[in-house]
């Protein structure tokens, strides 16, 4: 019975996001303003419903109702709560109604704080958003009902959760990847609603600034998060491997990125507006594609859900309604967003055109490695292919590279005009530390000459030099360094720590690929074996009994040059329930260097086959990645914008008017 | 108005060159980075080059797993059920690894006609099969969707 009220309220919620997507959208183009008004309070109902339907769904886990089809498949009455819990998002059907319910809770989130904006502009965001709810919510009951029941043969116990999924990693990196790929539907609908009003100015971007840095910046947790899970769970020793289902998430991120830079210019100077706008579709498309290719089991890949045909049709034909729809009306409308024209060839503008070229260009590159197997097969009749890492390394690493190079100048230049000579002034000296101190240190450190060592150290010695010497010419005329620090504007320090982050996650990446080592062993108890400066003794395995699986843990003696380091100890789970072997690796982490032991079979006599590694600075990625989210965040919570709001909004009253003359003419 | 278009065309010249020259750089670095798939019997067949690299899947036959007891070295036979291939690999298997189950195995075929595999790739979910092992197994004849869901 319980199940059933899930299904009703879902039921619900689909009912009232039909109403959210007609009514108020109909209310704003014939200003009625009480169908207008309708939009917040039938957010509100849809976030509610969604929100009973999610209860439940986590309540038939945790009551171990294993007649709901769902349940019986992804849990198991051992296994322990907290699993129990994060099952919900542990499928197909109950992760994406975790993910509509994220969309909810965009849609609730932009109903509060949209009090500065108009009425009629918020109708028409909400509006959009309960479309795209529709979409989400018919999709869940046609083809993917997570309340589905498995009567009157209801299995007794369930065939439990997979085991790389009962992990930490994987209670936190579904919702905060789910969260930022869905936070870029709401600047969708801002973009959407934009070219419908025929508005878009700086009053637009500035509403439009903190949504898209927050979604970009959860997506950037939630991107690290499924990496920091890849490394210490799958135990392949990387953390990032080109997957086909890795690829999409990134190539939002990439979109993303370039759109936040993007509206940085629109905001500040009126220019790339339409530019602004396409970018905003591109990226949400793209995070339907990711959507797609995870859900339609089209590419092989770690990550595939179990495939149904059906699904992945539906979600091609959304996709196609949702890109050919909105590029449709993004060909009608965008000729009237005019954007001011007038900027120097070394202004700031053209640093950030460049950035987003290169973007672009790189999530365009990996889109054609991520869907290449797919055409080639349909193309060709049936020959099957993989595009490996290599590819994916020779484009994206030197792309990179020469952003890298840009980011050192772009945020020292000037919006408008910069003098050559300026720019020179502020960054020779720079360069050239840069320059001694990136080829230095490798060479005194390695007591060689490693090229593309010396080629990372520079690069990153020159972002952050560049960064040092920005902030100083900043405070230059301020009484003292401290007053000055404190007169800077906190979307300022956030821009600089993502770059910082955005830098390191570079350098650890680059620096873990090339250094890193790693030696696949037989060991018998008491054999030990050397890598780089560390021995590991194989001390023998015991028997371990955990909440619902038994495993063999090793004890795995480490040395650092003959003297004692610590203790390791791998294990090799048996989920008994599914009958499903885990590794849990041992690793000791330290901000300079991981070891990592991750245990393979056993053989006579009580050895073991196992794969040791060495991975210098992989750390690095991961705390880049969080100064990244850090520094987004931090941009959003910039005070100027809720202060200018207000005068933003009587100030912009005219410059709606102007810009949509053309809409009355034509 | 002159200097805007100018500029304009300029900025339009740019980008056209840029997204050009990353395009064929795309191409370029495309075509020689694809790894081509194989089933069994098209291996068997000789339609393989040896030393190139290439993927091969199937299913890992049952009772074919070999550990040397000295050495890392794992060997077991790829089958598609209607032809074999002998996969050596030294490393350590995904949990996933099983016998009956499907599996995609990366490397190179050897002059003497044995796969050295450098990766071994398994699903993390046992009821899902690969769409390559699914198509190898289909283009041999294997009724598929007949197979119980254990078993691959």
């Amino acid at each position: 019975m319980i199940p059933e009220l899930g299904n009703f309220s879902l039921i619900l919620a689909f009912s009232l996001s039909i109403l959210l997507g007609v009514f108020p959208m109909i209310g704003a183009s014939r200003q009625n303003q009480l169908w207008m008004g309708l939009a917040r309070p039938l957010t509100a109902g849809v976030f509610v419903f969604l929100s009973i339907s999610l209860a439940i769904l986590a309540y038939s886990f945790v009551t171990d109702d294993f007649s709901v089809q769902f349940v019986a498949n992804h849990s198991n009455s051992m296994l322990p709560l907290r699993y129990k819990l994060t099952a919900v998002w542990g499928g197909h059907e109950g992760s994406f109604l975790f993910w509509t319910w994220m969309l909810g809770g965009w849609m609730l989130a932009v109903a509060i704080f949209s009090k500065s904006m108009p009425t009629e502009f918020v109708a028409r965001v909400l509006s959009i958003m309960g479309l795209i709810c529709v979409g989400y919510t018919l999709f869940m009951l046609a083809t993917s009902n997570p309340f589905d029941r498995a009567l009157p043969l209801s299995p007794a116990d369930g065939a439990d959760l997979n085991a790389a999924l009962q992990d930490f990693a994987f209670i936190v990196h579904p919702p905060s990847l789910y969260m930022g790929y869905v936070g870029f539907s709401v600047v969708f609908a801002f973009a959407i609603a934009a070219l419908i009003s025929g508005r878009l100015d700086a009053a637009w971007a500035r509403w439009c600034r903190p949504w898209a840095n927050a979604a970009w910046a959860i997506l950037t947790l939630g991107l690290s998060l499924g990496s920091w899970w890849a490394y210490y769970e799958l135990g392949w020793g990387g953390w990032w491997a080109w997957d086909p289902v890795e690829n999409p998430p990134l190539i939002t991120w990439l979109l993303g990125a370039a759109m936040i830079h993007s509206l940085a210019a629109t905001e500040k100077r009126g220019v790339f507006k339409s530019w602004t706008v396409l970018l905003a579709i591109m990226a949400f498309a793209s995070s339907l594609l990711g959507t797609f290719i995870t859900r339609s089991g089209l590419l092989t890949s770690v990550h595939a859900f179990a495939s149904d045909p059906t699904r992945g049709v539906y979600i091609l034909g959304f996709l196609g309604l949702i890109i050919g729809g909105s590029l449709l009306l993004y060909a009608i409308r965008a000729p009237i967003l005019k954007s001011e024209f007038g900027f120097g060839g070394w202004s700031r503008e053209v640093f950030l055109l460049a950035n987003n070229l290169i973007l672009v260009v790189a999530s365009a590159a990996i889109l054609l490695g991520t869907l290449y197997p797919m055409v080639y097969q349909a193309v060709t009749g049936g020959d099957l292919i993989s595009v490996g890492p290599p590819y994916f390394n020779t484009i994206f690493l030197p792309l990179m590279g020469i952003l890298v190079l840009l980011l050192g100048i772009g945020p020292v230049a000037r919006w408008k005009k910069t003098s050559k000579a300026y720019l020179f002034k502020q960054l020779s000296k720079v360069a050239i530390a840069a320059v001694v101190v990136g080829v230095a240190l490798p060479v005194m450190l390695t007591l060689g000459v490693p090229v593309t060592t010396i080629i990372v150290t520079v690069l990153a010695c020159w972002i952050l030099f560049s960064l040092l010497r920005d902030i100083q010419s900043k405070i230059a005329n301020k009484p003292d360094v401290w007053s000055g620090l404190k007169s800077l504007p906190v979307s300022y320090w956030g821009m600089q720590l993502a770059h910082f982050g955005f830098v390191m996650i570079m350098t650890g990446g680059c620096l873990t690929s090339i250094y890193s080592v790693e030696r696949s062993v037989l060991l018998s108890p008491g054999e030990s074996a050397e890598l780089g400066r560390y021995t590991f003794v194989f001390e023998g395995t015991e028997d371990v009994q955990g909440p619902n699986f038994i495993a063999d843990e090793a004890s795995i003696q480490v040395l650092r040059d003959g003297e004692y380091l610590r203790h390791l100890y791998p294990q090799k789970q048996l989920y008994t329930a599914s009958n499903t072997p885990a590794t849990h690796m041992g690793i000791d982490g330290r901000f300079f260097r991981d070891l990592f032991v991750t245990l393979g079979d056993a053989r006579n006599q009580g050895a073991w086959s196992m794969t040791l590694y060495i991975k210098p600075f992989v750390r690095w990625v991961w705390i880049g990645s969080i100064f990244v989210a850090f520094g987004g965040i931090l941009a959003v919570t910039d005070k100027r914008y809720r202060r200018f709001k207000v005068r933003q909004v009587q100030r912009a009253a005219p410059v709606t008017n102007t810009s949509a003359q053309p809409v009355v003419e034509g | 108005m002159k200097a805007h278009r100018k500029k304009k065309l300029s900025i339009i010249l740019f980008i056209a060159v840029g997204l050009s020259t990353a395009i064929g750089l795309s191409l370029y670095a495309l075509s020689n980075n694809i790894d081509l798939f194989f089933t069994p019997t098209q291996v068997a067949a000789g339609e393989v080059t040896p030393g190139q690299r290439i993927r091969v899947g199937g299913m890992v036959k049952e009772g074919s797993v070999e550990h040397n007891q000295d050495e890392l070295e794992v060997s077991f036979v790829a089958t598609d059920y209607s032809h074999d291939v002998q996969v050596f690999y030294s490393g350590i298997l995904p949990d996933l690894f099983r016998e009956g189950q499907g599996i995609v195995a990366e490397g190179m075929l050897s002059p003497e006609g044995v796969f050295r595999a450098s990766r071994v790739l398994a699903k993390h979910d046992e009821n899902y099969m690969s769409s390559e092992v699914r198509s190898a197994l289909e283009s041999a004849g294997v009724d598929v969707d007949a197979m119980p869901a254990g078993a691959y």
